[in-house]
């Protein structure tokens, strides 16, 4: 290796240690925080460790301290039901995912593997869907649950997006039209019907393009703030998003509670920060194989 | 409907590419064709029925509304071409319009630049899986989660950033609390959230180029940066324009961060125009003019899409 190589390289390892330093370093600091008195922080704001270590901060964005203890610590009055408002969350991201996947994919069946007549209309016509930018359908929509009766109900969160996903439709089309036709066609001999070969054949084949849409469905769906911002405005349903939000416009801006409100972001995370450990390799791959396709 | 901003804008890209798939090609047995078509119906009808109700009929009706004046609580009422006339003489809305603009330039310049940028060295280092998963960590966590913690850092008192900034100008900087500098501070968040999901779709597109180029490349001694250029660029032209459109489509609907991090502020100065979509539809309640706007904003969108498609194309001839 000759040295402008040698010193090229060495150049780009920096680069890549100062980029994953940025990245991570965040997230380090919610955990800092979270387990900092909030009086004391503010003595030591720049220690790179825990300022007076105590799990105060996650009893109170459990609501597990008295008010007693949250002043002490510099915990404003202001909580959130963060127990509630996770399992909102696990409701809403896991119902609308498991419907839009199973949806689409028995769709994604029909236009593939099956032949009808009018298919690549009505393929085309839902394709028209990928045009437009959710930003459009979102107010109308807004008044469609309302109409409807549905707002602050899980229903007026789920249903827009549970029975139909363009891309999700798209996505899992492209992987079944790859599909062999041998077993198929065995089923068929042996007298199983379109029905029979989509649930005993082709799904069982479709698994892993399944599981990545549901990974990524499942973020994306966690993650939103806009539409249940739009439909929800009470505790009972709100997810974790609009909680951490609220949570913190309800605190006092002069003496907020970081050490709790970073208490309570990483309780928020935790579930995605799991998923990345069990599935991170996996979403790398699928996420590089959405972008090819 | 219910997917993020990154979702939905992958979808308007992807679009196009169904016509160049060749359609479903196979022979079947003649005893099951007899049942294919009421089998296919009932297997559509979801997706048929959530695509008629929750996207047909609200985006048909959206555009109804551009047209009304509608308050929520009483009917829509026809004005006509009203909307439209007060929107061109809206200042916010021109103003929106450009912070929206800047946004979207900052972050999309900086934000493909450094995941360009890192894709490239995580490739030429021979970096593994693992290193690339921790790269995609902020894609995993919502916008409100990253502005919380920004918002943090950054604070001027007790941020650990501007302990930083402090010890070494002497004072801090007010990120979210100056007019210079809340819109590229917003940016500058949008691109440490999305950098390591673009960095791994590019990185997915270097990987498809076949290695011999770069051996038949050093073999003609070409340096490393000759080879980026003549190789590496023209080769990534796809996926580029594709995750450069992504990132316009996805950072023009910005509005979780800016929400939670400045409300659009200070005085307006972070004002993005979904920000005041949302303001005048649930703050004002003036959903007919919040209606014409985000037809405005749709219609802008579609044009930039197609034109960015148009260049990439045109850019395509070129080079071939």
């Amino acid at each position: 290796m000759t040295v402008p190589m040698r010193l090229g390289r060495g150049v780009a390892w920096g680069y890549l240690v100062v980029v994953l330093l940025v990245t991570i370093f965040p997230f380090y600091w919610i955990v800092r925080t979270a387990l900092s008195n909030n009086f004391a922080m503010s003595t030591d704001p720049s220690s790179l460790l825990p300022v007076d270590f105590t799990w105060g901060p996650f009893q109170r964005a459990l609501g597990l301290a008295s008010p007693a203890e949250a002043a002490a610590e510099g915990g404003s009055g202001a909580s959130i039901d963060l127990a509630l408002a996770l399992w909102n969350s696990i409701v809403y991201a896991g119902l609308l995912t498991l419907c839009t996947v199973v949806f689409s994919a028995l769709a994604a069946y029909a236009f593939a593997r099956l032949q009808w007549k009018g298919r690549e209309l009505v393929f085309g016509v839902l394709l028209t869907a990928l045009m437009v930018p959710s930003v459009f359908t979102l107010l109308p929509n807004f008044v469609l649950m309302k109409d409807l009766g549905l707002l602050n109900t899980f229903g007026g969160m789920i249903l827009p997006g549970a029975f139909f996903s363009a891309f999700n439709i798209f996505f899992l089309r492209q992987f079944m039209l790859g599909l062999s036709n041998e077993v198929e066609e065995a089923a068929i001999i042996d007298g199983a019907g379109p029905l029979r070969v989509c649930f005993r054949i082709v799904l069982p084949m479709s698994v892993a393009p399944m599981a990545t849409l549901t990974l990524l469905q499942f973020i994306t769906t966690w993650n939103d703030y806009f539409w249940p911002l739009l439909v929800t405005n009470d505790e009972s349903v709100r997810p974790l998003t609009l909680a951490l939000a609220v949570f913190k416009q309800s605190s006092p801006q002069a003496s907020l509670d970081w050490a709790g409100l970073m208490a309570a972001t990483l309780v928020a995370a935790l579930p995605m920060l799991l998923l990345f450990v069990v599935f991170g390799r996996r979403l790398v791959n699928s996420i590089g194989f959405t972008g090819i396709k | 409907m219910v997917t993020t901003v990154q979702d939905s804008s992958a979808q308007v890209v992807r679009g196009p590419a169904t016509t160049t798939s060749p359609p479903a090609r196979r022979r079947k047995g003649p005893a099951s064709r007899r049942n294919d078509t009421w089998v296919a119906w009932l297997l559509v009808t979801p997706a048929l029925l959530g695509f008629g109700v929750f996207f047909a009929y609200p985006m048909l009706r959206g555009v109804y509304l551009s047209f009304t004046e509608f308050h929520i609580l009483t009917p829509p009422v026809w004005t006509g071409l009203e909307n439209v006339q007060e929107l061109i003489g809206d200042t916010r809305f021109w103003h929106s319009l450009g912070v929206t603009a800047y946004f979207v330039v900052l972050s999309v310049v900086l934000g493909v630049g450094v995941s360009l940028l890192t894709a490239v060295v995580l490739h030429r280092l021979g970096v593994g899986t693992t290193v690339r998963g921790l790269m995609i960590l902020p894609f995993l966590i919502s916008g409100v989660v990253t502005a919380l913690v920004w918002t943090w850092m950054l604070d001027p008192q007790l941020g650990i950033v501007n302990q930083l900034i402090t010890w070494i100008t002497g004072e801090p900087v007010m990120f979210f609390a100056s007019d210079t500098w809340a819109v590229p501070t917003l940016a500058a968040l949008n691109v440490w959230k999305t950098m390591g999901y673009n960095a791994v779709l590019i990185f997915a597109g270097l990987q498809t180029i076949p290695a011999t180029i770069y051996e038949a490349g050093r073999i003609d001694g070409a340096s490393e940066f000759q080879m980026f250029r003549s190789l590496t660029l023209p080769l990534l032209r796809p996926i580029l324009v594709m995750v450069v459109i992504l990132n316009v489509i996805g950072s023009t609907q910005i509005f979780d961060i800016v929400q939670v991090s400045t409300k659009g502020g200070p005085a307006d100065a972070s004002l993005v125009l979904q920000m005041y979509i949302y303001d005048k539809a649930f703050g004002q309640f003036d959903f007919g003019y919040a209606a014409t706007m985000s037809l405005a904003l749709f219609l802008m969108l579609v044009a930039v899409t197609f034109t960015q498609m148009r260049m990439a194309r045109a850019g395509e001839s070129d080079t071939n």
